[in-house]
């Protein structure tokens, strides 16, 4: 028996990796090959969740719901699951979503705004969808505080809630006390997705295990945003080797990451300084595309960048700021160019 | 001139906020403040600011219609849309602060003028009375097939309302942006930060612009346009000039060769809620500038 449920989400959390460029023959090849290997639910939308594509989280290459439609005919035996934030997403999405096929319905918000979601979760649940309360960014809350916030997403009618660790901030005694506190105080499901900033995404997700959790976030090749996600392939070959059944076959779930995500891949699962900085620095990961991208057109440094978006205490879905903290940052430095002018 | 009588219903954060809005007014009398709790806050300080208050609802104010001239709304979608009919048939013109769209949208600084005939205008969201403007100063001197904002609030100023009626602010806002702001297709994004100390409303604009726009133009108009909005929002401000990126962008109005980002921050002037509460106070000070738009256009005309 299957000691908890992997969700892959490299169709989703790896579409920022390749800003939001997937297509439809590759959403193809990475379902069929996933729903092989025996992975029960991959997740399927653009990086930001349904209605992401935008100026300020980058454009679709295409369409989510002609992706979303070629994943529900691939996969035969896994469940094709979406992300949804509310202010950036609404409603009407989730009802197309339900129409294509899609099974289960991720709503997500951070780790402090639960009750935006009390309509969209409702209303998954009356398409018929199994639906989960994403609290983003769990690592900024204490447990305490996260099992308030958790407690609500169960009212609202959450299958599970998950703690997620956006920017792989957490360490291993972070995820455990968060998972083991939410885990105690809810009668649903709960679920762990770890980011790799820290190198912990497999060794959290095993701690979360052994407090209990029901579902665990996986990324093939750790495809996703920042440093990236926990790697499937890795989660999959470490709790079997442990002992712990994951229903996923080990040598397939490696064939699909060697053979169908790694030629996709951009960046080849390396945690450069800016990668580890977000996890540092408790940045959203999302941000790092972005923040590089900014750095380059402004002429200033990633790094100084994602460290003002910490010190701001800057939230998933503000890439604007990004822009807004380059353009500060290049003022400074005309600014004190010409003072050392001024000066000599 | 004689001031335009007035009376709000609703006696939470905006109501609240607006009343000192208007009791500041040269051309607006504020002739009474109803809610329907008599506990609440609102109705406390209107009592302190010697504003008669009523706990009774809109019907107190239906009952004696004849002594007012303006009701500005400020309680929910279904309650306005309950009341605007019965409103326009005792002869009170209504400025509608909830997203009921009962009435054409209006900003001061786009098109005051659809406030002066017609019975009933609608405030939009506060994210659009920031961001509209900047669309329509862009779609001025340039074609904007796609426009989008980013509307950033801190968590301690959204109240219950914002909260459940998320999806209602990012459609209406939308809606917004074509039909006010003169953009082919509109989104609009809501973002809610929680951090401490709060942070100060904040708004970014984005246009895409077909070819053959002037740069030096459209940043012209953009900051002519701040500057008509400080007017009546005097913590309306650019962060910094506006940005323009090359592209190509292919939204979906479809590919544009470039676009203007413009980043905004709106600090609100405390009369209820702190300072960083920019959303309330520009809706406030927004419904405030378009009574009183109103009021003048009658003193005009009797």
């Amino acid at each position: 028996m299957s000691g908890f449920r992997l969700t892959d989400s490299t169709l989703r959390d790896g579409s920022h990796a390749l800003a939001h460029q997937f297509t439809e023959a590759q959403v193809r090849a990475v379902v069929r090959g996933l729903d092989r290997a025996g992975v029960p639910v991959i997740e399927v939308s653009h990086g930001d969740g349904l209605g992401g594509s935008s100026f300020n989280y980058g454009f679709s290459r295409t369409n989510e719901k002609v992706l979303l439609r070629a994943a529900v005919e691939e996969a035969e035996h896994a469940k094709i699951a979406v992300l949804m934030l509310p202010g950036i997403g609404v409603k009407d999405d989730l009802v197309d979503a339900a129409e294509i096929g899609v099974e289960v319905a991720r709503i997500a918000t951070h780790c402090t705004e639960a009750d935006i979601a009390p309509q969209h979760i409702a209303l998954a649940k009356e398409l018929g969808m199994e639906t989960v309360g994403f609290l983003m960014m769990s690592h900024m809350i204490s447990p305490e505080d996260l099992v308030e916030q958790a407690k609500l997403m169960e009212s609202y009618g959450a299958d599970c809630v998950y703690v997620v660790d956006s920017a792989g901030a957490m360490t291993i005694d972070d995820a455990r006390a968060r998972v083991s506190a939410v885990k105690n105080a809810l009668t649903c499901q709960v679920g762990l997705h770890a980011h790799n900033n820290l190198s912990l995404a497999v060794a959290n997700s095993m701690a979360a295990y052994e407090e209990g959790v029901d579902q665990i976030d996986g990324c093939t090749t750790g495809l996703g945003a920042g440093a990236g996600n926990c790697p499937t392939e890795i989660l999959v070959a470490a709790f079997e080797k442990s002992g712990v059944h994951t229903g996923v076959d080990p040598l397939a779930v490696m064939d699909v990451a060697q053979d169908v995500v790694r030629p996709i891949q951009p960046l080849q699962g390396v945690i450069d300084r800016d990668g580890l900085l977000l996890g540092y620095a408790g940045v959203y990961g999302s941000f790092l595309l972005h923040a590089k991208r900014a750095a380059e057109r402004f002429g200033v440094d990633t790094k100084d960048i994602l460290l003002e978006l910490g010190r701001r205490q800057v939230v998933g879905g503000q890439e604007d700021m990004i822009i807004d903290v380059a353009v500060e940052l290049e003022r400074e430095a005309a600014a004190a160019m010409a003072q050392q002018i001024q000066d000599h | 001139m004689t001031p335009a009588r007035c009376a709000i219903v609703g006696s939470g954060n905006i109501g609240t906020d607006l009343m000192y809005k208007i009791q500041r007014s040269d051309v607006l009398e504020l002739g009474a403040m109803i809610g329907i709790d008599p506990d609440s806050d609102g109705l406390a300080r209107a009592r302190d600011e010697g504003v008669p208050t009523s706990p009774e609802g809109a019907d107190w104010l239906l009952e004696r219609a004849g002594e007012f001239d303006i009701v500005f709304e400020a309680t929910t979608a279904r309650v306005h849309a309950a009341y605007a009919p019965r409103y326009e048939a005792a002869g009170l013109k209504a400025v509608d602060l909830t997203p009921a769209k009962v009435g054409p949208n209006v900003v001061p600084s786009v098109n005051i003028d659809v406030a002066l005939s017609g019975p009933n205008v609608n405030m939009i969201t506060c994210g659009g009375q920031a961001t509209t403007p900047i669309v329509a100063a862009v779609n001025g001197v340039a074609e904007v097939p796609y426009a989008e904002i980013v509307s950033t609030v801190a968590s301690r100023s959204a109240g219950p309302g914002t909260r459940q009626n998320i999806d209602e602010f990012t459609k209406t806002t939308s809606k917004a942006l074509e039909e006010v702001g003169g953009a082919q297709i509109g989104k609009a994004i809501m973002v809610l930060n929680p951090a401490e100390p709060p942070i100060i409303m904040r708004n970014t604009v984005f246009c895409g612009l077909a070819a053959g726009y002037d740069e030096a133009t459209v940043a012209k108009s953009i900051v002519d346009m701040v500057a008509q909005v400080q007017e009546y929002v005097p913590g309306y401000r650019l962060k910094s000039d506006p940005v323009f990126d090359d592209g190509p962008y292919a939204t979906p109005a479809g590919v544009v060769p470039a676009r203007v980002i413009a980043l905004l921050e709106v600090e609100g002037a405390a009369d209820y809620l702190p300072s960083y509460a920019g959303n309330l106070d520009i809706m406030t000070a927004a419904a405030t500038r378009v009574g009183e738009a109103i009021a003048r256009h009658r003193g005009g005309a009797s």
